[in-house]
């Protein structure tokens, strides 16, 4: 059977291809316009405005990396959308006298634009892998949890511990250089340092200070490090960023960054304000492991361990 | 078939279909604890009284679980209701009693253990003014009544589960039932939908003891639906 | 071989008799199918018996442990009824006769070939029919998908007042995950694939023709499993499903878990049936070069079918122990790991996205060369990106696990590999635009579809790049930014070439035409409202909304209003489509000719309705089918008798029993 592919007629043959390197260079003259503009319309307008702010350095850090790649990201999509608008608009069928296609070796393979298109996405892609990477071990690990064994750890002499304690559904916040006390709230110094460690005493969480550009999951018995420098006062949203259950949408709380005195009055007033609750936690640990039969009697029998030793988080030894 | 009896059997296949999708979306996906209203008791402005109990089991005439534990709340006509969704007004005083029927233990997190949010921020326990109960003494914590967006933390101390009069399932209406009340009042903030939980991993039978009534509205947690 | 000496050899293979026995049930049942015979009824009432037995047995084996009588949920219970009632699904509908036939050393009788249309309803190894059930099986997922998207960004109006209480919002978010990507996990291999891989290669059937069936019976017992959970109370996972929530869910939990172990089953079952089909089953002369892209594309995401999905079962093997037997696979105060569900998950998980995104890139380079009348650019590209992808997807899954406390240095190698796939993943532009470069472009409604493919996916490709970048991933982590990506890439790529597939094999699969202008107005409602829905979720997660939350920061109530509001007009635009595909095929049908959109694959090359032996001889091939508007180009293949497919100058139609005028274009030479 025959199948009618279009072939071109004798009289549309001797047409010449004079339009042929139009096409690419107007393309490209389209392109770069675009490219140019809307990257600068992005760089001065939305720039400065790109989530999470600078509030930090991880905070800092994360907008220049996103502005970066979409700078880079913005030029490649609008190359392909102009190819792409440029092809509906030139070479659709309903278009009259445009020449017949042109099928045949040259049309379905073409060297030099094959190594062209392998190369060039090949460099762009190694490329955005290295300036990560450098971005990642230069900035502490840019506010991302490291694990119990971070690798790419701050340069400053004095960093401030604080560990983020997730239970279903509420973060505390302990302050092991202030006696250990437990706080609802999260305060933090500015021009500061901090070492957030993340841990949960049941299910996985999330720690998401948006602000502060620090996210890190919180998993039961596991250190969770992550890293920032604060470098400006203001408020905080933290919100738990990994599906917890029931109450997971409402699991948030404010925190803030305040000047360096504040935060050392407020550690201090609260340190004595709660003094006697903090005698009756558990010492300071980086990990707990907590009772995960819950009050008397869980999922798994009340016999085995670890509910009668003394690692329980809150609780002293069960007598039986 | 003809293209009348087509035409019927599409339409007819297409009804069932609805229909079977609004059965789930009526029957198991809308349905919700039915809400309490306290805001039309009282005169404005003047404090709510709320009164709830807090048991070990729910049995079978309230809900559909009734080896759960729960909330019951008393409704302004004095009943025990098994719903954990309370309407009060804004910015009014709430005076809070709980009668605590079950018992309690060492809680996971002591960080629960001190009262917060609550006027003077103490709770009073069976008369006396407690401001932190350490929950690794006499018979520990049976549950807390938090509500975490507002730092509202009100400790539930136990009851002896050896003792002769201990009431296991609601309602424990019975006078002589040994029981825990603790008052506490707050003040409520301006309009909104707050969730409200329990911090003891009280759900028995369930990994971390948070599954099951914990993690199921009308048992241990819920929302205060502050309206103005 | 000469052509003439080939058809010599070939001509040995012809079947004499036009029905070739295909090997069935047991022997005494009646070999006309009737009321008594096995069929979907038959599967209903299976299933029923069984889930009643297997909750019984569950209910006698675990009520005497304490943590099932203090919880009162007996997740052993749900899940014997679930394992059970699957079982007696595929009993019922005859899934096991042959394999218990033989076992019991009965002689399997010849499967009845039926032409009415309850062979719809039966379980059969004819590859076509096992396609359009899947057709209707796919379309029933995602719409059942979709009417809980609905519900979603019903409850995401307001970020205050709910319509849903918290608990069923998080089983419907689960449920509306998880129904999706099972659906999308077959959707084109399953009606697509099954239907034309055999007639692309020019085979008459598959490998293993009951274990395509089975394959089918099994999603479809899948689905029930899986919307079971929301009459148990839901899950509240997501559909990734991380432990140890996972073990402290209710029994919902188990519709997850025992859904995913079936169709795990059967994805593994249909795509090592489809591999094996394209490896042996290739008409003489259909050499690597020359098989249609499209087949290629089912080739590599048949590797990862079968590769990838054993450890998804593994893992939802041990949820299931965690929840039933009390083992500690996912708990860590018991010597388990909460990283090990993540891990196994997503080492399945990564390739799964791929399993999706690859059979749409398929069926765009498939349809690009018909409505361009031009051969596709750099095929070998095409493939050997398809074949990159794949293998690259088993390298790259720690990049969904980032920030959750891995060794560090594990990061940088999997942003590399991340970035890396995303490479052979650009093949498909090259391939796509090289394609369209100086074309003659019909606007078919296929190829409104497969231009949109090329428009979403983009999006959808280069914020998967963002999402690769570690310290960018921090801020969009777990937001709604991921989730606009991958509803970018899964339903703006697959989706779109889906519905772009359908429209363009329907007239084959079906024998009927499906409406041009409510085609049309389907597109280009689904396309706008499909990007007003999604595109504003980018910058809903860059402003600080995690995913899976009923509550929201007040000033992104906005931006949630009007993604909500996009996306019921998103699933009311695929009310245009039910209305066209029930109206076209089943109401007030038209015929459609062999061959409306003059295309030189050999599955246009049949007769409409395709006989149940595909080809009277097989083909034999002597090109690839890409040769549009080429002087002098080789003929496709060589039908038998003369018959050759070729391009050329016009002739008298060959199609004798379609009663309407040839359409133009489509001619034989004998």
């Amino acid at each position: 059977m025959t199948i009618d592919t279009g072939q071109p007629t004798s009289q549309e043959v001797t047409e010449p291809a004079q339009e042929e390197p139009r096409h690419i260079w107007r393309m490209v003259a389209i392109w770069a316009v675009l490219a140019v503009v809307f990257d600068l319309l992005f760089y001065f307008l939305v720039g400065p405005h790109v989530p999470p702010g600078d509030m930090t350095s991880a905070a800092a850090e994360n907008q220049d990396d996103f502005t970066i790649l979409f700078l880079i990201a913005l030029p490649v999509m609008i190359g392909v959308w102009v190819y792409m608008a440029y092809s509906i608009v030139i070479w659709r069928a309903s278009r009259k006298g445009a020449p017949e296609p042109v099928g045949g070796p040259q049309a379905r393979t073409n060297l030099g634009v094959q190594v062209g298109w392998i190369v060039t996405t090949t460099v762009i892609v190694l490329g955005l892998f290295v300036f990560g990477t450098v971005e990642l071990v230069v900035n502490a690990g840019s506010g991302g949890g490291e694990g119990p064994n971070p690798i790419w750890t701050p340069t400053s002499a004095t960093v401030l511990p604080v560990q983020v304690i997730a239970q279903q559904w509420k973060f505390t916040y302990r302050y092991p250089t202030f006696g250990g006390f437990e706080s609802q709230q999260l305060v933090i110094p500015n021009g500061t340092t901090i070492a957030f460690h993340v841990t949960s005493l049941d299910v996985i969480h999330d720690f998401w200070a948006y602000q502060l550009s620090i996210k890190a999951d919180a998993n039961p018995q596991l250190d969770n490090v992550a890293y920032t420098t604060t470098r400006q006062a203001g408020s905080v949203t933290v919100r738990c960023d990994e599906l917890c259950g029931l109450w997971h949408g409402s699991m948030f709380n404010y925190g803030s960054v305040v000047s360096k005195t504040a935060f050392n009055i407020w550690a201090k007033a609260t340190e004595r304000a709660t003094a006697a609750n903090t005698k009756l936690l558990p010492p300071f640990a980086w990990t707990y492991v907590p009772d995960a039969n819950g009050a008397d009697g869980g999922y798994y029998p009340d016999n085995v361990d670890p509910y009668s030793n003394s690692e329980v988080y809150g609780a002293t030894p069960a007598k039986s | 078939m003809s293209f009348g009896g087509r035409l019927s059997v599409v339409i007819g296949l297409f009804v069932v279909a609805a229909g079977f999708a609004v059965w789930a979306v009526v029957g198991f996906m809308l349905p919700q604890p039915a809400t309490v209203d306290f805001t039309s008791a009282q005169p404005a402005g003047s404090p709510v009284d709320l009164t709830v109990q807090t048991v070990g089991s729910i049995g079978t005439g309230f809900g559909d679980h009734p080896t759960w534990v729960s909330y019951l709340v008393k409704n302004p006509q004095g009943q025990w209701v098994h719903t954990t969704v309370w309407k009060v007004p804004a910015h009014t005083r709430i005076n809070l009693t709980i009668e605590q029927f079950d018992s309690g233990s060492p809680l996971r997190n002591q960080q629960w253990g001190r009262v917060q949010g609550t006027l003077g921020n103490v709770e009073i326990l069976n008369g006396k003014p407690v401001p932190v109960y350490d929950s690794n003494s006499a018979n520990g914590v049976g549950h807390t009544f938090s509500i975490p967006t507002l730092g509202i933390n009100i400790p539930l101390v136990g009851v002896n589960p050896n003792a002769s009069n201990v009431c296991s399932q609601a309602p424990c209406s019975s006078p002589s039932s040994v029981r825990n009340i603790i008052r506490a009042s707050f003040v409520t903030p301006g309009p909104g939908d707050y969730p409200w939980q329990c911090f003891v991993p009280c759900g028995l039978g369930f990994l971390y003891g948070n599954g099951g009534p914990m993690s199921t509205v009308g048992y241990m947690g819920g929302f205060l639906d502050v309206v103005s | 071989m000469t052509l003439a000496a080939e058809r010599e050899a070939e001509s040995e293979v012809v079947y004499p008799d036009p029905t070739p026995p295909v090997l069935g049930g047991f022997q005494g049942l009646p070999a006309r199918p009737g009321w008594f015979s096995q069929h979907l009824g038959t599967a209903v009432i299976g299933a029923v018996l069984g889930y009643l037995l297997g909750h019984w047995l569950g209910n006698m084996v675990g009520s005497g442990y304490t943590n099932i009588s203090n919880s009162g949920s007996n997740s052993i219970a749900v899940t014997g009824g679930l394992l059970l009632a699957v079982a007696g699904w595929l009993l019922g509908i005859g899934a096991v006769n042959y394999p218990l036939a033989k076992l019991v050393g009965m002689e399997p009788r010849p499967e009845y070939e039926s032409t009415s249309w309850t062979r719809y309803l039966r379980y059969t190894a004819d590859h076509k029919v096992v396609g359009l059930q899947y057709v209707i099986g796919v379309l029933g997922f995602f719409f059942t998908g979709g009417l809980l998207a609905m519900a979603i960004r019903t409850e995401l109006l307001s970020p205050t007042s709910h319509v849903f209480g918290p608990g069923t919002y998080i089983a419907i978010v689960s449920e509306h995950g998880t129904m999706m990507m099972m659906m999308a996990t077959s959707v084109i291999v399953g009606p697509l694939g099954n239907w034309l891989v055999p007639l692309m290669i020019g085979a008459r059937r598959t490998a293993f023709p009951r274990v395509e069936a089975f394959s089918f019976w099994i999603f479809t017992a899948g689905y029930f499993v899986i919307l079971s959970a929301l009459f148990y109370g839901g899950f509240p996972t997501g559909w990734t499903g991380y432990a140890p929530l996972q073990t402290q869910a209710g029994v919902g939990m188990m519709s997850y878990l025992v859904g995913f172990a079936v169709i795990g089953i059967g994805m593994m079952a249909a795509g090592f049936n489809l591999a094996v089909t394209i490896i042996n089953y290739r008409a003489p002369g259909m050499t690597w070069s020359r098989i249609p892209i499209f087949v290629w594309s089912i080739l590599a995401t048949c590797a990862l079918l079968t590769l990838a999905t054993p450890t998804l079962v593994a893992a939802g093997l041990f949820g299931i122990l965690d929840h039933t037997a009390q083992t500690a696979f996912y708990v860590t105060e018991h010597g388990g790991s909460s990283f090990l569900w993540q891990n196994l998950f997503w080492f399945f998980g990564h390739p799964e996205v791929y399993i999706m995104a690859l059979p749409g890139f398929g069926i765009v380079a498939e349809l690009l060369p018909v409505f361009c009348r031009k051969p596709l650019f750099a095929y070998k590209v095409a493939a050997a990106g398809m074949v990159g992808v794949a293998l690259l997807s088993f390298f790259v899954w720690q990049h969904h696990l980032f920030q959750s406390g891995i060794n560090p240095d594990m990061r940088p190698l999997f942003m590399l590999t991340t970035e890396l796939i995303s490479i052979p993943t650009g093949f498909i532009y090259l391939v796509g635009l090289g394609t369209l470069y100086k074309a003659k472009i019909r606007f078919e409604v296929p190829m409104l579809f497969c231009l949109a493919v090329f428009f979403n996916f983009l999006i959808g490709g280069v914020t998967g790049v963002f999402l690769s970048d570690v310290p960018v991933n921090v801020t969009v982590h777990g937001s709604f930014f991921v989730l606009a990506h991958f509803h970018y890439t899964i339903m703006g790529g697959l989706i779109f070439a889906f519905f772009g597939g359908l429209y363009y094999w329907l007239p084959k699969m079906t024998g009927k035409t499906m409406n041009k202008q409510l085609g049309k107005a389907h597109f280009w409602a689904m396309f706008i409202f499909f990007n007003m829905t999604f595109f504003p979720m980018f910058l809903i997660g860059m402003l600080g909304q995690p995913r899976r939350v009923f509550e929201y920061a007040q000033n992104l109530q906005a931006l949630n209003d009007f993604a909500s509001v996009s996306a019921f007009l998103l699933g009311a635009s695929f009310l245009i489509f039910i209305a066209n595909f029930v109206w076209s095929i089943f109401i007030k049908p038209t015929p459609a000719p062999t061959n409306p959109w003059n295309s030189l694959g050999l599955e246009w090359q049949t007769p409409t309705p395709v006989p149940y032996y595909n080809f009277e001889r097989i083909p034999v091939v002597l090109s690839d089918p890409y040769h549009y508007s080429e002087e002098n180009a080789p003929a496709v293949a060589d039908l038998g008798e003369g018959e050759l497919v070729t391009t050329g100058a016009s002739s008298p139609a060959r199609v004798a029993e379609d009663p309407r005028p040839p359409a133009p274009g489509v001619e034989t030479t004998r």
